[in-house]
């Protein structure tokens, strides 16, 4: 089985929120000091996906990643915990992208990769939260999908995904190739094993170009946008709390509950 | 040449019924369609939903498109994906309207790059650009830590729209409208997934999108047993017991149970948060519930910056207590 893996570096998502700073001007966010990249989590999801399906029928895992300023520790971490390679669509080009410039790049990168059964993608990236490139990339190679996944399997040409939905899941059959996005109730991503950083200091990463990919800078990153970002801004942040005590923890909840009550909350 | 015009809404369907989303997406369909002087059109897809196109008039539709097959008896990307395109490529909306649901996750961007346009999925506010005509899609992003403005400079420009996030219209009985049906035009061959089985999972009886109260538990409350503790509370209210993701991931409640960005968004009067931090991607889910109450030992937990009453304790202290307080009240 030939498996692919799109994943983004992102500023950690778990960091503070109190941390969170926007430059009004750029409108860009202001990496907090301290707080590191990482890999998109429910990427990492699509990485633990791609890498039970190895472990259950063999394959290879080819992870693609696309952006600038990529630090080789956190894009190698996919490597760590099992795939064997690493494409970086690495260039100033790629940069400020929208779902459609950068799923255009990945589904070029695909395309060029040529030999795949499953491309795997998280269900959205921590950062902007579209949640398209997994469909997009399905639409531009003419892929059925499935979203939402929380477990894939794969025999015989077929893959069997279970799909979250409201109520519960749905299992879904689809024929290979075929897209399927990833989200968290798949399960923990597993950690990288010391054999395992190891033999990913030891890939060197490919660095494709848009000209290695055969597409012309104007069709990615900033310039292929079709959506205009007008502004990005801090949420309201109305509520102050008033908190309750006691002379003891049972006290500080028998005193919330009269609080409430005389708040008629209940 | 005939130009794009018009504001279409996918009307989604649960149990027989428009789905509270559809409502609320009429309601904000039609605020843009009479901004821009337009129609307001509805579109049903499924095996039979033509008998709710009344109900999507009343509610503001000027036309419902109805699409009736056999193959459309589930939601299949293969399926409405074609029929979808088809519709919006003849009538030609400058503005397409979907749930942020499983379906219009899925939907909206395989339309959107399909038709050559974009779309931005989750809006939670959404306005016609007086000079230019476009619309001005919000969303949260950054997993509610910032808010942005798009616009789509292609059409049709193709948005989610978050449950809750706009008020459902008023019923208006008086209203009239057109209903046109539509055909399918499925091949059964073009349609490469299948649906196997759906697999609900039960919860307690009451819906989380419905409850009233809502006692919600984080990975502070440590395993499966602790939110046996929450339920008892949540039975007080008649509530429903909710949980940030890590209680998921750790499988001490359903799946179903997940409040945030990527679960439930709920809106009740009372969201009780018990050890959990409150997180952005956690609050997106419950920001919009009229009162927050806090339950939780660091004082530094974000949750306190956005609730309304909390204490700063060990819930296995405090919980208790303050059950058996309310328990009291309610009886009194
Ligand atoms: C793209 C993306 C999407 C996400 N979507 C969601 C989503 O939809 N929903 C969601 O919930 N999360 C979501 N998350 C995860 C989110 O970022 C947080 O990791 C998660 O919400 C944290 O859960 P928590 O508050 O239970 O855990 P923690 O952040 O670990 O907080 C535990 C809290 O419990 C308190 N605590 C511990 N023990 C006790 C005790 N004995 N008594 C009282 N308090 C105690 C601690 O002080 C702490 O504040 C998403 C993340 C990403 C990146």
């Amino acid at each position: 089985m030939n498996l692919i893996v799109c994943v983004k570096q992102v500023i950690d998502p778990e960091a503070p929120p109190a941390s969170f700073q926007i430059d009004a001007t750029s409108n860009k966010v202001i990496p907090p000091s301290g707080v590191s990249a990482v890999i998109s989590p429910f990427d990492e999801n699509a990485v633990e996906a791609a890498l039970r399906i190895k472990d259950a029928r063999g394959g290879k895992i080819t992870v693609i990643s696309l952006g600038i300023n990529l630090l080789r520790e956190v894009v190698k971490k996919p490597l760590s915990m099992g795939a064997d390679e690493l494409i970086l669509l690495e260039d100033e080009a790629f940069a400020d992208g929208d779902s459609h410039s950068t799923a255009y790049a990945l589904a070029m990168a695909i395309k060029k990769i040529g030999d795949y059964d499953l491309i795997f993608c998280g269900r959205q990236a921590s950062d902007w939260d579209a949640g398209q490139i997994g469909s997009g990339i399905a639409e531009i190679l003419g892929l059925p999908g499935v979203t939402l996944a929380k477990k894939v399997d794969s025999t015989d040409g077929q893959a069997k995904v279970e799909r979250i939905t409201a109520d519960g899941y749905e299992v879904v059959e689809v024929p290979l190739p075929a897209v399927i996005t990833v989200s968290n109730e798949l399960g923990e991503p597993r950690y990288p094993t010391i054999k395992g950083i190891m033999a990913a200091k030891k890939i060197e990463p490919v660095i494709w170009k848009p000209a290695d990919i055969g597409v012309a800078s104007s069709r990615v990153g900033a310039a292929g946008r079709r959506t205009k970002l007008l502004k990005l801004f801090p949420p309201v942040q109305e509520s102050k709390c008033d908190l309750i005590s006691g002379e003891s923890p049972e006290e500080a909840g028998v005193n919330l509950a009269l609080k409430l009550r005389e708040a008629k909350l209940f | 040449m005939t130009e794009y015009k018009g504001v279409m809404v996918y009307a989604e369907v649960t149990d027989g019924k428009l789905a509270a989303i559809t409502v609320e997406l009429l309601g904000c369909g039609r605020k843009l369609a009479d901004e821009l002087g337009e129609e307001l059109m509805a579109t049903l897809i499924g095996r039979t939903v033509s008998n709710l196109a009344p109900e999507a008039i009343t509610f503001g539709a000027d036309k419902v498109y109805t699409v009736e097959d056999q193959l459309l008896e589930d939601y299949q990307t293969d399926a409405y994906l074609p029929v979808m395109a088809r519709l919006t490529g003849e009538v030609m909306p400058q503005i397409i309207l979907l749930g942020q649901t499983e379906i219009g996750r899925d939907l909206a961007p395989r339309l959107a790059f399909r038709l050559e346009t974009a779309a931005t999925l989750d809006c939670v506010d959404l306005a016609i650009d007086m000079e230019s005509k476009w619309l001005r899609q919000t969303k949260p992003v950054y997993g509610g830590n910032a808010r942005a403005v798009f616009l789509t400079e292609s059409r049709p420009q193709v948005a989610t729209v978050r449950a809750k996030a706009m008020s459902p219209p008023e019923r208006n009985t008086a209203r009239k409208g057109e209903v046109i049906p539509f055909t399918a035009g499925l091949e059964p061959a073009a349609i490469r997934t299948r649906v196997l089985e759906k697999v609900p999972q039960a919860v307690a009886e009451i819906r989380l999108e419905d409850a009233e109260v809502i006692v919600s538990g984080g990975r502070g409350i440590g395993n499966a047993e602790g939110f046996q503790q929450l339920a008892k509370l949540a039975g007080l209210f008649k509530g429903a017991v909710g949980a940030s993701r890590p209680a998921i991931d750790n499988g001490w409640v359903p799946d179903v149970s997940q409040v945030g960005l990527t679960g439930k968004i709920v809106t009740p009067e009372l969201y009780i948060a018990i050890a959990l931090s409150g997180a952005s991607q956690h609050m997106a889910g419950c920001s919009g519930s009229k009162n927050i109450i806090a339950i939780n030992k660091s004082p530094e937990a974000n949750i306190f910056r956005e609730a309304r009453f909390g204490v700063v304790g060990d819930w296995e202290k405090v919980l208790p207590a303050f059950t058996d307080k309310v328990r009291e009240l309610l009886t009194e």
